[in-house]
Order: C-alpha cells, then structure tokens, then sequence
C-alpha cells in the first residue's frame, strides 16, 4: 500500500515536473537583423502574459542557416522555434518536417498576411511558416545628386536609365560612386541580386527540362550590362561588397543609387545612423521593358519543427511576435517607421504607417514581384531570386562565386558562365534531376 | 629491466588510454568512409541506398578539384616558406641581448594566441578593405591606387594572414633551438676569421635544422586543414578554394554528405602524400 501510494506520488511528481517544463521555456532560433533583435527586447512583455520563457540563439544569417538545417535534417531538437525564409519553407514544409500552421486563432487573422507572402510560405496552400517581416528590393538614391546630374528619377526606371544615371552621378574626385550594388559570392548575396536582376533581362536558371541555361544570350547580357555599369560607376572592389557593406558606403553618402532590400529603406532614413538620411529617394526596381522587374522577394518567418515537445507555446509565441498587436507595441515605443514591415496587409491600410515615406514603395515592391511566375520565359521552379528546390543554396553559392571572379576581373565573364553551365548541371545530374 | 610480468601490467594500464585515441581516430574515419560509399541527402530524405564509387568519381571529375588541390598546395607552400625565412630571422634578433626582451618575447609571441576567426576579420576590415582599409591610406597617401585585397589578391592575402598567425610558433621553436647553441663554438669561429654571414650559414643553420624540420611538420599538419581565414575573408572566391573549403561546400552547402565524405577521404590521401614527400626531404635530419 505504502509502496503502491508511493508510486503514483513519483508519477505525480513526474507528469508535474513534464508539465512544469512544458509550460516554462522555448527555445528560438534567430537571425541577427535589426528587427529581430528589437523582438528580443519585448520578450519580456510575453513571459509576462503567458508565463512562457523565452530562450533566445541568435547567429549571422549563413551560420542560422546552416544550425537548423543540421538540426531539423538530423531530428536535433534544439530548437522549438526556428526563423527561416521563403527559400526553406516550401521545401521543409513538403518534407513534412515543420508543423502546419493551420490553426491559428481567430483574432490572430491569418487572412490578413499579404498573399505574396503567405504564397511563398505555404506548401500546397498550407501555411508552414508565419511571416515577421517581409521584404522586397528597390532603388534607394539621393536626391540632392539626382538633381545635380539634371535628372529626374522616374517611379518605374528601366535598367537603360539606371546606367546613364549611375554614370553621370559618379564623382570619383569627391569619392561618389553613380552605384552600389551587391557583388559579393554566396546564394543570398550577390546571388540574389544577380539572379533577380537577370529576370529582367529575360534569363532563367533553368529551362522546363532542368538544363541550365548559362549558355544563353540573356545571361551574358546580364553580367556584361552589370560589370560594364559597375566597373564604370560602382566603388572599388565591389566584387565584395553584400548588404553590410553597401548599407555603410550609402550611409556615409558614398552612392548615389543602391538597389538593395526595402527594408534598408528605414535604415537609410534613421538619421541617427545616416549621414544622408534627408536626401533619399525610392523608386521601383529597374526593368527592361520584358515585363519582369528585377526585385526579389523575401520573407523572414517563425516555424515549428515537427516533433516538439513544446508545440501549444512555440504556437502561442508565433502568434504574438506576427500579430497586429506587436506591430502596434513597436510603434507606441519606437515610431511606425520602425516596425517589421511587409507581412500584414492591414499595416499598408493603417493611416500613420502611410505617412512612412517609404511605405507605398515597399508594398509596390512587394505586390509586383511572384514567386510563382517570375521569369520570361517558362520555368519549372518557385521563387524570384533563387529556385525553390534543395540542392539551389549549394549551386547558387558556387556559381556566384565564379561571377565574383568575373567581377574582379580574374576570369572573362564567358568563362564564368562555361563554369556556371558545368557547375549546374553536375550537380543536377547528382542530385537526379537530368 | 622490465619482467615479463611488469611488461604486460603496464599494457594493461595504457590500455584505456589506447583505445580511447583509437576510437577517437576510427569511428570518425569509418563513418567518413562508410558515407563515402553512400547517396547520402539529409534534404531528400536522408539515406538513398549504396553507390559504389560514384561519389569518388564524381568528385575527382569535378571542374573545382584539381583547382583546389593546387590553392592547397600554394597556401601550405607559401605560409611555409614565409614563416619559416622571417621565423629564423626574427630569432636571430630576439636572441640578441637587449633592454625589455622578456616583453618583447611575450609581444612577439601573441598574435599565435589570437583567434583565426578574428584575426581574419581584423585583417579584412581594418587593414586590406580597398575604402576604409589601413592600407588603402597608406597607398593613397603614396599616391598609389589602393589594391584590392580580398578579390585582386586573394591567395596573397590569405598567406600573409595565414603567415602573420604562425610566424610566431616557428619564431618560438627556432628561438629556443638557437639559445642551445654553445657559445664557445661561435666565439671560437669568429676567432679563427669567419665573416658573421658565414657563423650563420655553417655553425647556426645546421643546428638549427632539426627544430626547422618540427616546425615543417606541425605546421603542414596544421594548415592542410586551414578553414576559418577563407570562410571569412573570401568565402572561398577568387580562386581561394582548398580542399578543406570544397568539402565544407559539398557536405554543408550543397547538405550532400556522400560526395563531402569521398572528398575527406581524398584529402586523407593529399595529406598522406605531402607527409611522405615531406619525411623524404627531410627525414635524414631526424636521423641524425
């Protein structure tokens, strides 16, 4: 008897220490953006009125990248929330590894996510992943210069513009450069940009039979236009330059154009961080009169891995960092200019965020760049500047490395693309797709 | 002398100790090649069946292999050169008696204790970036165009980093076989009319050729396998790709396990061979 009450003491104890634990900490992957980090900063107001603690592993975007894609491939479990994007989320969700979204709480409005977005975050119309924040690309440029060039930007430039602009802005004596651009090796950098701009010029990654297409036309006209324009208007060794070390060049008034993610806007204009914050301008990313712009798409979104043991919190949490009511928490503290912008349709239709100067460009930006159809030609894969399938991060990070050497001017940019070609469709033929 | 009986204790006692360090060097090394072997793809779904020699094959066809190998054999070869010419020199001068040396040694000696990571990324940044870089200064200052490190010089760049990181281990190593010369032989040589050129080239270099040919060996080892000065200087453009840096881009970037396991057991035979070649050349001095 002693013994039997002895037992269901212990299991007593057990199931509420589980229970204890169940409801005490979640641990959450991140990246180290500005938003992000500010996030972290509010956890304190969500233990406060869930009890839930919060653990928080913040790593530079490539190392995120690589920690959970070790852990989920590898069923790690360290993580009961991880912060990925639009290129992982189609592809885990398929996999099965991430929990479904797909029932969220009524006042939470699931609804209300941008379609872009929720496009891009779903697979087969199964929300995998909610946005934080949401991004695509525009021109930033200053002002001031574009006047004193004797030019008027236009709200839809094309790319022949862009160029006579860049050159005639370019001051070399007074160290201003016409254009920055990413030109840095690696998939999300450099890559990106290369890829979404070459979309307007009619290129593609690969044809319906998942040969690649390096060989074509529109892609040596791609990276000829870029090396020409940046050789002439863009700063030395912009072969290595990503987002960072753009973002410091424009803020220390060293460009006058720079065609980079919509969420630079609010940096650029914080005046306690720019040199030039009065003087810029936004205007839709170039094109070339094919119908496509040269802006990607992007989402930075909260996931549940499959299996764990933390799945009512990590929901809890999901809801309360992307729901309107944190949106309007970090405008309260912080201004509207500062919130994460992108992901909900009902911060565009909100009066103070129109007065935002870069409000109305970024949800253009947004709403003219799809996932699902964003090449001239017909292509089999999902996503503007990357295609959605596994092997893409691997392919793109070496091809854009051997473009980086293009840019340098180590290597022509028609033995660049040979490589390209070569690099591709081994490691398709690898992979199993030719 | 040891007994028959006391022999065969003292295995029993090392006997943890071995099979630990052979199990810290086989189960790696057997997983390696067993998913060498192996379609391996933790992104579709894991493991994929047997492939014999594909993989083998496959890399070694690769367009980046014979590129790679050959950036290693650059950057091993050149750090070794640098640090072991410049190690010599500077331990000449340390040994040298002078005012403040135990604090010069220690200064000399820190750059070794400073981090890869971040002693590439203070290099980058500070010193070679072609706008804020130190050097960039320096150069517009002579009027000269400032170089750009990291893509016009990138295999240059990484051995200087890679050099300034180890001239301090072949300093040390060389310092302290040069304070084990005997004096009087110096002294006596000098006596007899030998020029300071010819004490260095006949007296002070034979002796110091043992502790060069340690200095050789350790650091082979050591930079075979460098990784961290390419992640973050380059990320392996520009032609800085080794053959540690290819394998990081199979098994991690492009998540194929089995094609990154057949490049390690490549580099296991790259390493093999340089260690071969190099007990060659300077084996006899270990025999001595």
């Amino acid at each position: 008897m002693i013994r039997k009450s002895a037992i269901s003491a212990a299991i007593a104890l057990s199931v509420a220490a589980s229970s204890m634990a169940y409801a005490e900490t979640i641990t959450i992957a991140t990246v180290n953006n500005g938003d992000m980090i500010r996030m972290q900063g509010y956890t304190d107001q969500f233990t406060a009125q869930t009890g839930i603690d919060v653990e928080w592993v913040t790593l530079e975007e490539n190392v995120l990248r690589q920690r959970v894609t070790t852990d989920i491939t590898t069923k790690g479990g360290a993580f009961d929330i991880m912060t990925i994007g639009m290129y992982e989320t189609p592809i885990w969700g398929s996999n099965g590894w991430l929990v479904a979204l797909d029932d969220l709480s009524a006042e939470y409005n699931a609804a209300d996510i941008l379609p872009a977005m929720a496009g891009g975050l779903s697979h087969d119309g199964t929300l995998y992943a909610a946005p934080f924040y949401g991004e695509s690309s525009m021109i930033m440029y200053r002002t001031d210069l574009m006047e004193k060039a004797g030019l008027e930007m236009p709200d839809a430039p094309t790319w022949s513009f862009i160029a006579k602009a860049a050159r005639e802005m370019t001051d070399r004596d007074n160290d201003i450069n016409g254009i920055c651009l990413r030109g840095k090796a690696g998939w999300g950098e450099g890559g990106a940009f290369i890829t979404a701009m070459s979309n307007s010029f009619g290129a593609r990654w690969f044809d319906e039979n998942w040969d690649a297409q390096f060989d074509t036309r529109e892609w040596s006209d791609t990276l000829n236009f870029y090396k020409n324009m940046m050789d002439d208007a863009g700063p030395a060794g912009y072969a290595t330059n990503g987002f960072n070390e753009n973002l410091s060049l424009f803020q220390q008034g060293k460009c006058g154009m720079w065609i980079d993610a919509t969420v630079a806007a609010s940096f650029v204009t914080n005046p306690a961080e720019s040199t030039v914050a009065d003087k810029v301008g936004f205007a839709l990313a170039p094109d070339n009169g094919l119908g496509v712009r040269s802006n990607w798409l992007w989402a930075w979104a909260l996931a549940i891995p499959a299996g764990t043991q933390k799945e009512g919190a990590a929901k809890q949490f999901i809801e309360w960092a992307t729901s309107t009511d944190y949106i309007e928490l970090v405008a309260e503290n912080e201004g509207w200019a500062n919130v994460p912008p992108g992901a909900r349709t009902s911060l565009y239709e909100n009066a103070n965020y129109k007065n935002v100067p870069f409000a109305q460009m970024t949800l253009d930006s947004i709403l003219s760049a799809d996932p699902n159809n964003s090449t001239v030609d017909p292509s089999p894969y999902v996503g503007v500047q990357f295609a959605a399938i596994p092997e893409f991060a691997g392919i793109a990070t070496e091809v854009s490395q051997e473009f980086s050497a293009a840019y340098a001017g180590q290597q022509s940019i028609r033995d660049a693309l040979i490589k390209a070609q070569a690099i591709t469709n081994d490691a398709m033929e690898a992979a199993g797709y030719r | 002398m040891a007994t028959h009986h006391s022999r065969s204790a003292a295995r029993i006692m090392m006997a943890p100790a071995v099979i630990l360090l052979l199990g810290w060097m086989l189960v790696p090394l057997t997983m390696t090649l067993y998913f060498s072997f192996k379609k391996y793809l933790p992104l579709r779904g894991g493991d994929l069946g047997w492939v014999g020699f594909d993989n083998y094959v496959r890399f070694f066809s690769s367009s980046a292999f014979w590129p790679s190998v050959s950036t290693t054999l650059i950057i091993v070869g050149g750090v070794l050169a640098i640090t072991l010419v410049l190690g010599t020199l500077l331990a000449l001068l340390l040994d040298q008696p002078m005012w403040g040396q135990g604090v010069v040694r220690i200064l000399v000696i820190a750059p070794f204790f400073v981090m890869p990571t971040v002693s590439a990324l203070v290099w980058k940044n500070m010193f070679m970036d072609p706008n804020y870089g130190l050097f960039s200064y320096l150069w517009e200052f002579f009027g000269a165009e400032p170089i750009q490190w990291m893509s016009q010089a990138s295999l240059e760049s990484i051995i200087l980093i890679v050099s300034w990181q180890w001239l301090p281990f072949a300093t040390l190593i060389l310092l302290t076989a040069i304070q084990s010369l005997d004096g009087e032989q110096l002294e006596a040589s000098e006596m007899d009319g030998a020029t300071a050129l010819k004490r260095f080239w006949f007296i002070i270099l034979p002796h110091l050729s043992r502790a060069m040919t340690v200095v050789l060996l350790i650091q082979t080892i050591f930079l075979l396998s460098i990784f961290a000065e390419i992640f973050v200087t380059t990320g392996g453009a520009f032609g800085s790709k080794t053959l540690t840096y290819l394998i990081y881009q199979r098994v991690l970037e492009s998540q194929n396990v089995g094609l990154g396991s057949a490049g390690g057991v490549y580099a296991i035979i790259l390493a093999n061979i340089v260690a071969i070649f190099l007990m060659r050349i300077v084996g006899k001095n270990l025999d001595k």
